[in-house]
């Protein structure tokens, strides 16, 4: 019982961080939860009796696409909107 | 009970791989800012690579490794030809992600700003 | 407006695909009377003609071993197109990737951290035939460990033309061995040293060797993305 209600705990949290990676204006909060995704889809792959692709998808989705999407936050715009990067803090190494 | 838990698992499984995949379309339809709907692709990859190994999973079933004396009958295994495909696939689409934001910083450089609207206007 | 009509659009398409998965039924063993299922020819000969504990790993690299080096392909031409984007003047000497190093925590964390990393990553790539794990995985762990102390340290540098050579020496090791298949046993990537016996590390053939090949070649490769990425300079 306890086992079934943890799998729809795993279901919500991943479709609720799909949702709030679409509609968040912050970027770099987006990419945060693109990592969310991937973390909890390793578990649902090792849940599923699939432990090399678990492997694969724990080190790739969250080290690797993270970074890469964070570099590009910094070479380019911080926010979504194109007026909210004059006023807030825009982010780049000058 | 135990027959509509499982239902209930059945359902969960291929409905969130489905509305995962669905909710990236959306982001990559309708999002006007470049570095969104790059997203919007990476979430798709995800939600596919779920959907393919959860069409080989068997009721009961053990993991496609071998251990002789434990584990020595291939009847209950899973399918594992679902989890090579997924593994290629995983890879591959890190690689598209990484020369889609590649060409996002250079567009950046090029035009001083990712709104979609904006690049198709600077045409000449 | 635009936004609801794509909403409508895209519940109708997934309305029609889970109507279709939830047919198929899941946890079912989707067999057809009278067709043989691959699954189990897969199985069996894994166990018994080749001598190999982990199926996925015979598929990906002797059953299907074609497909992997087409993947190995596409990998190199997406880091070689990344390099050709991000161009960018000569590297000069002392240039930083971050403005500054870490806190004394960090930094003489990372200098212990960072030879076990990579020796989990080659554990994990030269035992890809025994237990959960192969090439890509290892790769990615090593190319991990190289991250870790790029972030840490303003100035550690790895050499490129090292990377360059370690790459080319593995792409030319993997298609080495097939060609050598070739001549030998009568097809591309055949098998042709003598499968020993189960669980043994000299087991499975020429599957260690191609593996070690696809580990090294992934981590250079990773490591020269992370490394072109990251001196990305405004």
């Amino acid at each position: 019982m306890i086992y079934f209600i943890l799998i729809v705990i795993l279901f919500l949290l991943m479709i609720g961080a799909a949702v709030y990676s679409i509609r968040q204006k912050d970027l770099l909060y987006a990419t945060i939860a693109t990592g969310i995704i991937s973390l909890v889809l390793s578990v649902l792959f090792y849940l599923l009796q699939a432990p090399d692709v678990a492997l694969t998808e724990a080190a790739i989705g969250v080290a690797l696409t993270t970074i890469i999407f964070i570099i590009t936050i910094r070479n380019t715009v911080r926010y979504e909107d194109e007026h909210d990067n004059k006023e807030k803090f825009k982010s780049g190494v000058k | 009970m135990e027959d509509t838990l499982f239902k209930i698992l059945d359902y969960g499984v291929y409905g969130t791989a489905v509305l995962v995949i669905l909710i990236g379309l959306y982001g990559a339809l309708v999002k006007r800012s470049l570095l969104k709907i790059v997203i919007g692709l990476s979430i798709i990859d995800s939600g596919i690579n779920l959907l393919l190994v959860a069409i080989g999973y068997l009721k009961g079933g053990t993991a496609p490794i071998f251990s002789p004396g434990y584990l020595d009958n291939p009847k209950i295994m899973v399918d594992p030809i679902p989890q090579a495909l997924v593994l290629t696939a995983i890879v591959i689409g890190f690689g598209v992600t990484a020369v889609a934001l590649a060409l996002v910083i250079r567009l950046y450089r090029h035009h001083g700003t990712l709104h979609i609207d904006e690049i198709r206007n600077l045409k000449w | 407006m635009k936004k609801f009509v794509v909403i409508l659009l895209l519940a109708v398409m997934g309305y029609y695909i889970s109507i279709t998965f939830f047919d198929i039924g899941f946890g079912d063993s989707h067999l057809v009377e009278g067709v043989v299922p691959v699954k189990d020819a897969y199985l069996n000969e894994t166990v018994n003609s080749l001598n190999v504990a982990n199926t996925v790993t015979s598929i990906v690299v002797n059953f299907r071993g074609f497909d992997t080096l087409g993947e190995v392909t596409v990998l190199f031409l997406a880091v070689t197109a990344l390099g050709g984007i991000l161009y960018k003047k000569r590297h000069q000497a002392g240039e930083r990737s971050v403005l500054f190093s870490a806190s004394k925590v960090v930094t003489s964390g990372s200098k212990l951290l960072f030879p076990a990393i990579v020796l989990l990553g080659a554990y994990v790539f030269i035992h890809g035939h025994l237990s959960p794990g192969g090439g890509f995985q290892g790769g990615v762990i090593i190319a991990t460990g190289f991250l870790l102390m790029l972030l840490a340290y303003e100035n550690f540098t790895v050499g490129h033309n090292t990377l360059s050579v370690i790459e080319s020496l593995a792409g030319i090791t993997f298609a080495g061995v097939g060609i050598w298949g070739l001549i030998y046993g009568g097809s591309f990537l055949e098998n042709f040293l003598p499968v020993g016996t189960l669980n043994d590390l000299f087991s499975g053939g020429v599957i260690p060797i191609i593996y070690i090949a696809v580990g090294f070649k992934v981590a250079a490769e990773l490591t020269g993305v992370i490394y072109t990425v990251l001196h990305e300079k405004g």
